[in-house]
């Protein structure tokens, strides 16, 4: 197998897939495939990259129906019979080609009171928190979402729900949450568990299969789940 | 998996849902009820019961699934609730179907 | 403010769904025992007739199943329908309300 044949969607909403022939080299990855396209074949080809070595999650695409890094994904794992298919991730709008509109990702962070809010000065001494205790176990097991976005394109409660927070809003909503530095958790806590909050999360767990960082989403919306639930208990909310 | 099991829970709860109406009529039937029961030993309504012993007992797994990944802390086991959904739904529908 | 109704259904949802855990594996085996040699009415009768444990056993049950499925075709009506609004909670309340009514109607029908 020296030629990869190669699907591209090109166009917006509207739009088709268009063919390619690329030839095949060992230890080729998706991106350089998706590079080769538009350097040699057509320049018009619209994507994002930056890295290219699995720290920035800019290349994140659909490749062969599942969102992944395609930087990160070799040819020989995921085009079995030499086929590639390769779109834009799902639940965005797409801007053109493989480029997708990330603004209603990162409205939903915002949404999900996805920021620190302390009260510390730097006049004061520092937080003292232990890293071995349980909430801050908690929080590090999430907090190393660089938000790509392949989560929300694997999620399909955010395809029938278009409302949903997603699941990597409500993740870093729960790291905040587990931070005892943090002093808006009861906001923080009534922000999530509005309509389309964690609690339409149904534990598919497409967001954990998915995340290149190995992150569990669903974990951190449980927790969130039960903090609410304790909070409403208590009548706190 | 859990995106199978989370769907098959969603249409088994469909079909329970849809099923409780009429069960409940039947039952209401009460003195009717010796009347009614020779209907059920049709092979297609025998076949239908089967059917939804093992919804109900798939639906009451995968919940169980549910209850268990937002209840209890996270671990790696959440992969073998799966199974136990398939485990509890396949031995009720044997079960029913070595009692008829 | 829609925190505060959504936390209530899904806790709602949880508790009813904790209910249901113990009372359907005890119906399910129920079932099994009662279909061996074929179904006969007096057999269950003999088993509901005049018997309180059944009955209340029944009237939980029930008021569980009243709960538990409509929370959850509320969610499957937004999903898979686009059904919102108060038109969807108002049916889903008729269908509750209904489950109650047949259901308590069945189990009183057995009781005798």
């Amino acid at each position: 197998m020296s030629v990869l044949d190669v699907k591209v969607w090109r166009g917006g909403a509207e739009g088709a897939f268009q063919a390619f022939e690329v030839p095949r080299h060992a230890s080729q990855t998706v991106l350089d495939v998706v590079i080769h396209i538009q350097r040699a074949l057509d320049p018009t080809l619209a994507y994002r990259y930056a890295c290219r070595v699995g720290m920035c999650g800019s290349c994140a695409m659909t490749v062969n129906g599942a969102p992944r890094w395609t930087c990160r994904t070799h040819v020989d794992k995921v085009a079995s019979r030499g086929k590639l298919e390769i779109s834009p991730l799902r639940n965005l709008p797409i801007v053109r080609d493989l480029v997708t509109d990330m603004r209603e990702f990162f409205d939903k962070w915002s949404r999900a009171k996805g920021q620190f809010s302390g009260t510390r000065t730097r006049g004061d001494d520092f937080a003292q928190v232990p890293p071995a205790g349980e909430k801050r176990k908690a929080a590090d097991a999430g907090i190393e979402c660089i938000g790509c976005g392949v989560c929300y394109a694997a999620c399909d409660v955010v395809t029938w729900n278009r409302d949903y927070l997603g699941p990597a809003a409500l993740n870093r909503a729960w790291t905040l949450v587990s931070d005892e530095r943090d002093v808006a958790t009861l906001e923080r806590l009534r922000a999530v568990s509005g309509d389309a909050g964690c609690h339409a999360c149904h534990t598919h767990m497409s967001c954990t299969q998915r995340c290149p960082k190995q992150l569990s989403p669903t974990a951190a919306i449980a927790g969130l789940k039960r903090a609410v639930a304790s909070a409403a208990i208590e009548g706190d909310l | 998996m859990s995106r199978a099991v989370a769907l098959v829970h969603r249409i088994s709860g469909i079909a329970l849902a849809l099923f409780l109406p009429l069960h409940f009529w039947a039952l209401g039937r009460g003195l009717e009820l010796q009347s009614f029961l020779p209907w059920t030993e049709q092979p297609l309504v025998k076949l239908a019961e089967w059917g939804i012993v093992v919804l109900l007992a798939a639906h009451l797994g995968a919940g169980l699934r549910v209850l268990a990944i937002e209840f209890l802390d996270w671990h790696e086991w959440q992969k073998g609730l799966a199974a136990v959904a398939a485990a509890l739904a396949f031995a009720a529908g044997l079960a029913f179907a070595l009692a008829l | 403010m829609s925190y505060r109704p959504q936390t209530t259904l899904w806790l709602a949802q949880r508790v009813s769904a904790a209910v249901l855990g113990l009372c359907v594996p005890v119906h399910l085996a129920t079932i099994v025992y009662a279909v061996r040699g074929g179904l006969s009415a007096e057999e269950i009768f003999a088993r509901t007739r005049g018997n309180h444990a059944w009955l209340a056993f029944y009237a939980i049950f029930v008021l569980a199943a009243a709960v538990h499925a409509p929370i959850g075709l509320r969610t499957i009506a937004l999903e898979w329908l686009g059904w919102r609004g108060r038109s969807r909670d108002a049916v889903l309340t008729f269908f509750s309300l209904f489950i109650v009514w047949m259901g308590l109607r069945a189990a009183i029908a057995v009781f005798g």
